[in-house]
């Protein structure tokens, strides 16, 4: 009976929503609208054929390098700019400013620089995505506790494990905050650098449908990207509950008390 | 995931803390400044030792001359006005409709149990998808980029609406309702106050989201504003005004961060989060 009521719960609202779509388009032949049927009917049809390979996997292949890459140059240059602090105050303005120039700009940008390429995409998306992780890192490596370092300290914890046993720890919290930011703007920036300036690729697909007057095509490629999006964001909140296991647990001791 | 509030606000304590340390030690300005000069002479010099060819990459000193040269020139504020229109209309928008529907659903449980599932699916979808969708409605109108603006900034305020709201604490609630106090009195005592700081850090988070979202439009859609600019002095050649309009966006970029940063400042002054910091 309860899962009953979750299930109520969780598909009603959707439901209700997509009846209420199928209703409207009944009766009318709307040019912008589809019904469902005919959206599902095409979303078959577009996505799961050559275009799957020759368009959905490479942007989807891009997207992961981009964004992998950009966690792990934002993490190692958070950790080396958040310890030395001369380095921090150097740096700290610099990386702020460009922290505020919208990625998307970086678009034409890049493209003059490195030609309208894959590895012009990737960049897109690293040098967009960098920033939330770097900022953040610096943030928690500078905000690790104080007794915590001293205790670190005096047991002769030094180098490579002070990082990986109290460092990325004690900034996880923060780090997985930045990465959170960057997947999205990552899937952004995938897109735009493909409707910008690219002959393949979702974006490119889906600009492609529009100006052929391809609605319903056009609509499916809208749910394909909105699928990819949810599916990342289930990913990342399935990764963090588990990296974050420890940090999630003190907090409820901590709320609880 | 009520820990999100938390963390998205991190920086804003650390940063107050910053202050108070700078205004001893002067060297950490000073190291700033450095950094950014020593950018800018980096910058000045790859293009000067051919290391990048001049056409692609010019001069800090070339791009700066040309931003200058910008400032003066009333077409630069006429697209800069554009831009900042269209991001303003849209982030109030969205924070209206945030706030009110984030209001309804969040005081009753039956209203939030029945719409997560329905938020949780349309958040994650990136407004950038709505592009073809906002081209086919309205061209290159403004309105295009207030559709893109308007949905990417209006789950950042929802979400954080709907945190705070859920945060309010049951005996505060119980005894204003003992007291007396009415639902729309409970609202504004009770619930606001709980809920406003979460809502700062959904508004603030919301602005940033709002520029790069007007900037895209601007670029990919062309409707009028710094973007289109960008996209045709790249597409005219004129290189180094476009790098200027680029550093342009990134100093709009940086006012509406200081700008919103004093606007939370200001209305949360009452709030321990933010008054802790004048006492210690």
């Amino acid at each position: 009976m309860k899962a009953l009521k979750t299930a109520g719960y969780v598909l009603a609202l959707p439901v209700l929503l997509v009846l209420a779509w199928w209703a409207a388009t009944l009766g009318s032949v709307n040019f912008f609208v589809p019904t469902p049927a005919a959206l599902v009917s095409k979303f078959g049809q577009v996505w799961f054929g050559p275009r799957f390979l020759s368009d959905v996997l490479p942007s989807i292949g891009r997207l992961l390098v981009g964004v992998v890459a950009a966690i792990a140059i934002g993490v190692v240059g958070g950790v080396l700019i958040g310890s030395v602090k001369w380095l921090r105050a150097l740096l700290e303005p610099t990386l702020e400013f460009f922290r505020a120039i919208p990625p998307p700009v970086l678009v034409p940008v890049l493209m003059l620089l490195l030609g309208i390429t894959d590895s012009m995409k990737v960049v897109v998306i690293i040098s967009g995505c960098v920033w939330p992780v770097l900022l953040n890192t610096i943030e928690g490596v500078r905000a690790v506790d104080g007794v915590l370092s001293d205790s670190a300290h005096t047991y002769g914890i030094d180098g490579w494990a002070r990082v990986r046993y109290l460092v990325l720890p004690s900034a996880s919290p923060q780090i997985m905050a930045g990465v959170r930011q960057s997947l999205s703007l990552g899937l952004i920036l995938m897109v735009i650098s493909e409707m910008f300036a690219s002959s393949s690729g979702l974006g490119f697909t889906i600009v492609q449908f529009q100006r052929s007057f391809a609605i319903p095509e056009m609509w499916s490629g809208i749910v394909v990207l909105g699928l990819l999006g949810v599916a990342m964001s289930f990913i990342f909140q399935w990764a963090e509950r588990n990296i974050l296991r420890w940090y999630h647990g003190q907090k409820e001791v901590e709320n609880a008390a | 995931m009520s820990q999100a509030a938390p963390l998205a606000g991190g920086p804003a304590p650390i940063a107050g803390r910053d202050r108070r340390q700078s205004r001893k030690l002067p060297v950490k300005q000073l190291l700033g400044v450095a950094g950014i000069v020593g950018f800018l002479a980096t910058w000045e010099l790859i293009p000067r030792l051919d290391i990048i060819d001049e056409r692609y990459l010019p001069p800090a000193s070339e791009v700066i001359a040309a931003l200058i040269r910008d400032f003066s020139l009333t077409a630069f504020w006429v697209s800069v006005g554009e831009t900042m229109k269209a991001w303003f209309l849209g982030l109030i928008i969205a924070v209206a409709l945030a706030v009110l529907l984030g209001f309804i659903i969040g005081s009753s449980t039956f209203l939030r149990k029945a719409t997560n599932s329905t938020v949780e699916f349309l958040r994650p979808i990136p407004s950038v998808a709505l592009i073809p969708l906002a081209v086919l409605l309205f061209g290159v109108k403004i309105e295009s980029s207030l559709m893109l603006i308007t949905y990417a900034a209006f789950w950042q305020v929802l979400i954080q609406v709907l945190y705070g709201v859920a945060d309010v604490d049951m005996v505060a609630n119980n005894t204003a309702k003992t007291y007396g106090l009415g639902a729309m009195a409970r609202i504004r005592y009770v619930v606001f106050p709980t809920a406003l700081p979460y809502l700062m850090t959904g508004v603030r988070l919301a602005a940033t989201v709002a520029l790069v979202l007007a900037i895209t439009a601007e670029l990919v859609i062309g409707s009028p504003g710094l973007g289109r600019e960008i996209a045709l002095a790249q597409s005219g050649g004129a290189i180094s005004g476009m790098y200027a309009l680029v550093l342009a966006t990134g100093l709009i970029g940086v006012l509406i961060n200081v700008l919103m940063r004093f606007i939370e400042k200001k209305t949360l002054s009452w709030h321990s989060s933010v008054r802790s910091e004048a006492i210690v």
